[in-house]
């Protein structure tokens, strides 16, 4: 108002309509699909407020819900983290659960030995590195074929995922087999050694770790040489080539990344919380955590939030689903229904009809309004 | 070693081979299709799945394993319709939409069978068996792999069918311009979001038909996650199939000689653990991929939306 000579022909929209439209942007899907599964719930004889109240209370507002929901969002976070160093070099990573599972099963399993023998945090820092290049090196066989003979990595994530979900449960039941249980698993890690909680809590080291990767991965792609041309690659991998960047080396080292931070996602989820792996022990957060990544646009500050809300969707959603008699797997269908959402939203706005739209389109008006008013 | 060779043991081998490989046929099959005009369908596990769940209900309340197909058939089908919205007609990105399918799919059946059938596994009585005359009588032979459901004979001869409509027809030929150059196939008037609508469609019918044999067939019960990653072993072999339906036959069968064997073995009475035994079809493909990976294997328009146009 102090400044009216500043006015444009077309103004821009007012900042907070911006701010609001993005926030929409990302929420929008999610509410839609909590409604829609709302209906499917109600549909079963379910009351879907209660379903919704008690996901919220056991996940968010209770002490130990929210405890153990910052504790779950630390591997989500690092997985997370993984995805998006691949997929922003337009590699598509889906065999993550292989390399999340052999990390898992190399870490528990040099876990026990190790930390009787090395200094308390000496061996949990080797850990997490073992588990890093254990995922790393999940990710060299589909990395060198795409690389060199330009073998479409979808499938050969895949395949090499499956063999890896196998390897190590091979492994559980071979070398690191523990004599001391009845059911397969690796030797426990002693509770003393493993991750310390943060004060006055009971949630683990992970978390922090977890956002100080994030925070590290976020430098790297907007403020580093390295991540510029990683980015370049996702964006077009020919013209990366014609700027003189070493593509090779870019996809091998984006790979080797991306399975390294699921690998220290693996050895975080190990070392705070189960410290041993039973066979066919499987997570699964490979698939839900690709449909949050993207539905982040793979950008590491809105990855944050989702994480937190998927978190405490899955540990509140647990008890939400035992009290009203239903399987845990209403989540996947939420989780699936969002980007359902999230594909059309972002379809309806290439096509200029969405909420988000019309926001925007308000608070041009409002504003020329307002202009002409004065 | 010797007992490797006995007679039961190659029967048992190769008995499982089809009960196993079927389903990876007609998925495989379907998603030769739909790679084929240019549309990577990572969203066949969901319809697996989901067929195996309507096959499976549908068989349930009527009783009889034809209707069971057909429903199957008309499941995968519906699935499919999300793929044609999203992927041919939105033109948005294939992987995502496959991946909301799958996950989707696997809530959706988990849910729907915990309501209907708690935590009860209704069983369905057997399929009978169709006895091939003279070739059923074959010792060895005969009895695995010509005295097998009518629906296995009909899964070889849709290989036959997809083999001639891709290679001798001109819809075949239409799809596979949809996959290799839709731009010339825009140019010479042919709608390219129809051929690939078509495609998608033709292959959640035939996923939805491998889903539906799982569940009436082999396994006579609907369990949530039943189809257990079958779907993207069949996404492999069409893959590695490379658009000719004989190959994707000799690949469906070689996997389900690899998913079976464990049984197999166990029956010869050497005990190879199940996690090596379900290793190796991954392993070999890799191995397979080390060595010849010299050449493209896909469409170039494969996972790229049409848009006419656009380059």
């Amino acid at each position: 108002m102090s400044e009216p000579e500043t006015r444009v022909a077309s103004p821009p929209p007012a900042a907070s309509v911006k701010v609001l439209s993005g926030v929409w942007r990302g929420l929008g899907p999610i509410v839609y699909a909590l409604v829609a599964g709302g209906v499917l719930l109600l549909l079963m004889g379910r009351d879907p407020i209660g379903f919704y109240a008690t996901t919220i209370e056991s996940g968010l507002l209770s002490q130990t819900g929210l405890e153990q929901s910052i504790i779950r969002m630390a591997p989500l976070l690092l997985m997370s983290a993984g995805l998006i160093v691949a997929f922003q070099a337009g590699l598509w990573n889906i065999g993550g659960d292989g390399q999340f599972l052999i990390a898992a099963a190399v870490v528990a399993g040099l876990g026990a030995p190790l930390v009787g023998v090395l200094p308390y945090s000496l061996a949990l820092a080797l850990l997490c590195v073992i588990g890093f290049v254990a995922g790393a090196a999940w990710t060299i066989v589909p990395s060198v074929l795409k690389a060199w003979y330009g073998v479409n990595e979808i499938i050969t994530t895949l395949m090499v995922g499956f063999i890896g979900i196998r390897l190590a449960n091979l492994l559980i039941k071979g070398p690191f087999l523990s004599d001391r249980s009845l059911v397969p698993q690796t030797d426990v890690i002693p509770f003393k050694y493993l991750l310390p909680y943060l004060p006055g809590t009971r949630i683990h080291l992970g978390i922090v770790v977890a956002l100080a990767v994030l925070a590290a991965v976020h430098y790297m792609q907007t403020r580093t040489s390295y991540g510029l041309s990683l980015r370049m690659l996702g964006a077009s991998p020919k013209a990366a080539a014609h700027a003189g960047l070493d593509v090779k080396r870019d996809i091998v080292t984006a790979f080797g990344l991306s399975g390294g931070l699921i690998g220290l996602a693996a050895a975080v989820e190990v070392l705070g919380v189960w410290g041993y792996v039973r066979a066919d022990w499987n997570p699964a957060f490979g698939l839900t955590l690709f449909a949050l990544v993207f539905l982040a646009r793979l950008n590491v500050k809105l990855v944050i939030p989702l994480v937190g809300f998927f978190a405490v969707l899955s540990i509140g959603g647990h008890e939400a689903a035992r009290r009203a008699g239903l399987p845990n797997d209403f989540l996947l269908l939420l989780i699936g229904l969002i980007l359902f959402f999230m594909v059309f939203t972002e379809w309806a706005r290439t096509k200029g009809w969405t909420a988000g739209m019309r926001l925007r389109a308000a608070g041009r008006t409002s504003q020329r309004e307002a202009a002409l008013d004065e | 070693m010797s007992s490797l060779l006995t007679s039961e043991f190659l029967a048992a081998l190769l008995s499982g081979a089809v009960i196993a490989g079927a389903p990876l046929l007609f998925a495989a099959l379907g998603e030769t299709v739909s790679e084929q005009g240019g549309v990577l369908n990572i969203g066949l596990e969901g319809m697996m799945l989901f067929g195996a769940y309507g096959g499976f209900v549908v068989a349930h309340w009527t009783g009889s394993s034809w209707i069971g197909f057909l429903a199957a058939i008309v499941a995968g089908l519906l699935v499919a319709l999300l793929m044609v919205v999203f992927c041919v007609r939105m033109g948005r990105d294939q992987i995502v939409v496959g991946i909301a399918i799958l996950l989707a799919v696997e809530g959706l059946t988990s849910l729907l069978h915990a309501a209907q059938f708690g935590t009860s596994y209704p069983r369905l009585g057997a399929v009978p068996t169709v006895r091939v005359p003279w070739l059923a009588d074959v010792p060895v032979v005969g009895p695995s792999l010509f005295g097998q459901p009518a629906i296995v004979y009909i899964g070889i001869a849709l290989v036959v069918v997809v083999w001639w409509v891709l290679s001798r027809t001109n819809p075949g030929l239409h799809l596979r311009a949809a996959g290799w150059k839709p731009a010339a196939l825009d140019n010479a008037g042919v709608d390219v979001l129809r051929v690939r609508t078509v495609a998608v469609l033709v292959t959640g019918a035939l996923a939805g038909l491998g889903g539906g044999y799982m569940a009436i067939v082999v396994a006579g019960v609907f369990v949530p996650f039943m189809t257990g990653g079958m779907g993207f072993i069949a996404i492999v072999i069409a893959m590695l199939g490379r658009g000719r339906p004989l190959w994707v036959a000799v690949g469906a069968f070689l996997f389900g000689i690899a998913l079976s064997s464990a049984t197999s073995l166990q029956l010869a009475g050497v005990n190879v653990p199940t996690d090596v035994v379900q290793m190796l079809p991954f392993v070999t493909v890799i191995l397979a991929l080390i060595i010849f990976a010299r050449q493209s294997y896909l469409p170039s328009a494969l996972a790229t939306p049409y848009v006419r146009g656009r380059r």
